[in-house]
């Protein structure tokens, strides 16, 4: 029951480390903006966090349904954390599916914030709830609370002249207005950012400002609530704040990389989840010059790239899984014309369609071999969403450098995540500008009038760079096997082999030119966890959570997988134990074992969804105990 | 435009040091020769012409012009175009390709390429029929056609290159002949000067696989009688003495009269520049294939906005309202937090 009685107590202040917060509704009651907004009032607290966000493959599931539940999940915290958080402290149930699809999440004893109004016949019914959950006990395990939240906002709407019908919609502000009470939020941050985003509709900016005020309002008023929570600021290194998701800080890397090579971006790419948010994102950036080309198929995108690449641009392409099945037979092209071209995947769970809202690491293999012939190519994955930013102007340099297609694997958990961000500054970013070659620098001394378009870097083994528009080095080229130096078509079978070792051994080449394996160690562990990509986050956390508990483990991380750091072998090979827990079925860990026949352990999971925190502790005192 | 400041050229200066490998007698050389002889008259620099090919034996073509060009890979000559002369609008950027590779495996990208107007310049050498995999049925080849892949004879409806361009809404189209060099030098003139997506059909014999296909209208002793020269603002009228023409019946349909018959002012006047492209639409299906007369010259030549030059036009313009790009200023442009 509702419990509206006005305060006469003030409720007691607990302080908490850390806290994790889901937000569950039906796909159209806004939980990604609810979430975002608590996520955003949170970093401006100072605390650290990471998000989560899960929502359906559906624009529009049916209201109410179990597959139409669309989740935020954030952890903020008071120190430096990794990931959004293992089980949930408080869950916000919009309606009846919500509870029943994310109840299970929650820790035992935890908060849940229901609103009571969604809770009829229908919607049970819908949920496929045979009883009402909230009568019969299901909650008896945890604190319930239960606010009228839809009856409460159209009540404040009343008098502004909002229909009903629309009111209801801003039922989510009045969530976050309890959410934000009971976590001691600043409320500045949530308003300023109705009147911006809104500001076109004062009916909407009204009605939201008026549902998020009453919320906040009805938990420092009603006496339904016994506590209040503050999770103290982070202590972070000092700096300039701000938070971003993954595609965003790669979008904006792809910028830097662009004004740190001085050469304008071309970014072609085919509408896929989860990626499309970084064609959006440039797209709204073309006063940094950058050429956004929304192909007709993801063959089209890869090869606008390429043509872009050719012409002096750096060609890049956005995608996630199905899309780089499509356009591996353009990145043979591109790494037979030795050109640059940056691919992107956004991973997401596969095969086929697979599930294009959920994340998995699975395109590892795809990345490294997916082509046929001989085509190695440099892999860079991400670890972090704001990582991402300094991932992309990497994948950028290697290509404009060593002139070939990198692929830059990212994830639609790393996608869609944020975290808080200390901005770095552009003058602290690396010049990876490159020179296209002249007449003057290609010919000279050479004493041989002839375009000699494969005359290699005898260091980085890379061709030269010659742009149509150059002067005297007209020249063709093709995905025909060229002839080394001259770049003339060759059926010869010893150039054959010759080509094909230099393109080989100029990506290994790339091995000289990237940081060492990214180490976490105090010396005295047996047990080594080894990650890349996104799987990071949660092994840090683990790793700390084990530490602390006096636990002895190390963590290694690769940013590169191909090649690989020049120094991982040793590494590895100086650990009783090494763990490789992989959102995918072992691909490196074979490959490991492959190359350097050690014994990693290959720990997976495909679920779509991260390892948490707690199970990668749990798998690292198994390891410990074993 | 022609540049007075380019050097003069001849031939010579357009032929690059490879020798063209396709068989002899093949109508591909007659392209050649057309295009290395058109290129010095254009008033061009050969280091801003690109050609871009697929895969097939036309797109061998590249190879032997000496300017920049790519061989790329199969159907895909249009979108590695597209991405060249989007980003570099300085360049003549043209595209070959065959039937096989820009209405097969490629045809999607041909139809994007032509409906957003990027300025490319697209050949397609027809033959109609798989040169280089050495005689499968081409999606051009006639119903019925019996090739190694069609034993018993092809149950394929053929495309018609020049309706499908101007139904993807090609703003220029063309079709041609590799017998007569003066016609194929003023198609690819009048599409280099065009200022979008120009696509220029050229009906191109294949000796080998499917010699003389287009025999009965591109003879020597035939032209006269089975092609119709299109010329804007005239009448379209063809044969020996000029004694036959188009006219639209009271159906709405074209038909071959003589126009004697009819007289002169029923025969229909070509209007390239047409608003929509009905009457060329109309001119393309005139023939059922290339053994009734049929329809040469430019069907459609209207001004549209090109493709790049509107990109180019909203980076400037945005540049003008946002000011250039300023990454430190991008970076800071969300909420903001200090850390002391
Ligand atoms: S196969 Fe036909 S099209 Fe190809 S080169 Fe020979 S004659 Fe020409």
């Amino acid at each position: 029951m509702t419990d509206t009685a006005i305060r006469t107590s003030r409720p007691d202040v607990q302080e908490l480390d850390r806290l994790v917060v889901r937000f569950a509704g039906d796909s159209g009651d806004g939980m990604q903006l609810t979430g975002d907004r608590f996520s955003n009032a949170s970093a401006v607290m100072g605390n650290d966090l990471a998000t989560m966000p899960d929502f359906p493959a559906e624009i529009r599931a049916p209201a109410g349904t179990l597959h139409g539940v669309s989740a935020f999940q954030v952890q903020v915290s008071s120190e430096d954390i990794s990931t959004p958080g293992d089980a949930p402290n408080v869950l916000v149930a919009m309606n009846p599916a919500a509870l029943r699809s994310e109840l299970h999440r929650l820790e035992v004893g935890g908060t849940i914030i229901i609103n009571s109004d969604s809770f009829n016949e229908r919607n049970l019914d819908k949920a496929g709830y045979e009883a009402n959950p909230l009568e019969d006990g299901t909650l008896d395990r945890y604190t319930a609370y239960r606010v009228p939240m839809t009856s409460l906002t159209k009540e404040v709407c009343k008098d502004l002249g909002v229909k009903p019908r629309d009111a209801e919609r801003s039922k989510n502000f009045f969530a976050l207005g309890v959410v934000s009470w009971m976590f001691g939020r600043p409320t500045a941050p949530t308003l300023e950012w109705i009147n911006v985003k809104f500001g076109r509709r004062p009916k909407v900016v009204a009605a939201n400002t008026a549902a998020f005020n009453a919320g906040h309002a009805f938990g420092e008023t009603t006496e339904m609530f016994h506590s209040t929570y503050r999770v103290p600021a982070a202590k972070l290194p000092p700096g300039t704040y701000t938070s971003v998701n993954g595609n965003t800080a790669l979008a904006w890397g792809l910028l830097a990389a662009s004004q740190q090579a001085k050469l304008p971006l071309f970014l072609a790419s085919y509408p896929i989840t989860p990626a499309s948010d970084i064609l959006h994102e440039l797209s709204g950036r073309k006063n940094f010059g950058v050429r956004t080309f929304q192909a007709e198929d993801e063959i089209a995108a890869v090869c606008s790239a390429v043509g872009a690449s050719f012409g002096g641009h750096i060609g890049v392409t956005t995608t996630s899984g199905p899309g780089v099945a499509l356009k591996s037979e353009a990145i043979g092209l591109a790494l037979s014309l030795e050109v640059p071209l940056v691919v992107i995947d956004i991973q997401r769970g596969g095969p086929s369609t697979g599930l294009p809202t959920k994340t998995e690491a699975s395109d590892l293999n795809l990345a490294l071999y997916g082509r046929h012939g001989e085509a190695p190519l440099p892999v860079v994955a991400s670890y972090s969403p704001t990582q991402c930013f300094f991932a992309a102007i990497e994948a950028v340099r290697i290509a404009l450098k060593y002139r070939t297609p990198v692929v830059l694997l990212s994830d639609g958990y790393l996608g869609n995540g944020s975290e808080p961000w200390r901005i770095p500054r552009s003058e602290d970013l690396p010049d990876i500008s490159v020179e296209f070659a002249t007449a003057e620098s290609l010919l000279n001394g050479s004493g041989d009038s002839s375009v000699r378009p494969y005359r290699r870097d005898p260091e980085t083994l890379a061709r030269p760079w010659i742009v149509p528009g150059t002067p005297g080095l007209m020249h063709r080229i093709g995905g025909l096997e060229k002839e080394d130096g001259t770049g003339n078509i060759s059926y010869d079978p010893d150039n054959h082999e010759l080509m094909t070792r230099l393109r080989a051994e100029k990506v290994e080449r790339v091995a000289k030119d990237i940081p060492p394996t990214m180490l976490d160690s105090d010396g005295l562990a047996d047990l080594l966890m080894l990650t890349w990509g996104s799987t990071w986050g949660a092994v840090t956390s683990a790793v700390k959570r084990v530490r602390a508990a006096g636990g002895k483990v190390d963590h290694a991380h690769l940013t590169h997988l191909n090649p690989l750091p020049i120094d991982l072998e040793p590494i590895l090979r100086s650990y009783a134990k090494v763990y490789l827990p992989e959102m995918n079925m072992g691909q490196l860990a074979m490959l490991l074992r492959g190359r350097f026949l050690i014994d990693v352990h290959s720990v997976s999971k495909v679920q779509g969804v991260p390892f948490t925190a707690g199970e990668i502790a749990d798998l690292i005192n198994g390891a410990l105990n074993d | 435009m022609t540049d007075v400041s380019v050097p003069q050229t001849t031939r010579a200066d357009w032929t690059s040091d490879q020798e063209p490998r396709w068989c002899p007698g093949c109508g591909d050389y007659s392209v050649l020769s057309a295009m290395q002889l058109l290129m010095p008259t254009l008033g061009v620099r050969r280091e801003n012409t690109v050609f871009i090919s697929g895969i097939g034996c036309a797109a061998r073509f590249p190879y032997y012009m000496n300017t920049y060009g790519m061989h790329g890979i199969h159907g895909r000559a249009p979108a590695l175009a597209t991405g060249l002369a989007v980003s570099r609008p300085d360049l003549d950027v043209w595209v070959i390709g065959g039937d096989g590779d820009m209405l097969s495996i490629g045809g999607n990208h041909l139809l994007h390429a032509l409906r957003r107007n990027v300025k490319l310049k697209i050949l397609l050498f027809n033959n109609q029929i798989y040169g280089l995999t050495k005689g499968q049925l081409s999606p051009t080849s006639e119903v019925g056609k019996v090739t190694k892949s069609t034993p018993m004879g092809s149950v394929d409806e053929p495309f018609n290159p020049v309706s499908v361009a101007l139904g993807a809404e090609a703003t220029f189209v063309a079709r041609t002949h590799d017998m007569d060099r003066g016609h194929m030098q003023e198609m690819f003139r009048r599409a280099w000067e065009h200022d979008g997506a120009a696509f220029v059909e050229i009906y191109q014999n294949c000796n080998v696989f499917n010699d003389g296909a287009f025999a009965a209208i591109t003879k020597k002793d035939k032209r006269k009688s089975m092609l119709i020269d299109l010329e804007h603002g005239m009448p379209i009228r063809f044969g020996d003495n000029n004694e036959r023409g188009v006219m639209m019946g009271a159906d709405g349909q074209l038909r071959i009269v003589d126009v004697d018959d009819v007289g002169v002012g029923n025969i229909i006047v070509h209007d390239e520049r047409a608003d929509t492209p009905t009457l060329a639409f109309a001119l393309s299906r005139l023939a059922a294939g290339p053994f009734l007369p049929t329809p040469v010259g430019v069907y459609r030549a209207v001004e549209s906005p090109e493709y790049a030059e509107q990109v180019s036009r909203q980076i400037a313009f945005s540049q003008e309202i946002s000011g250039p790009g300023d990454l430190d200023a991008l970076l800071r442009s969300r909420t903001l937090w200090e850390v002391s």
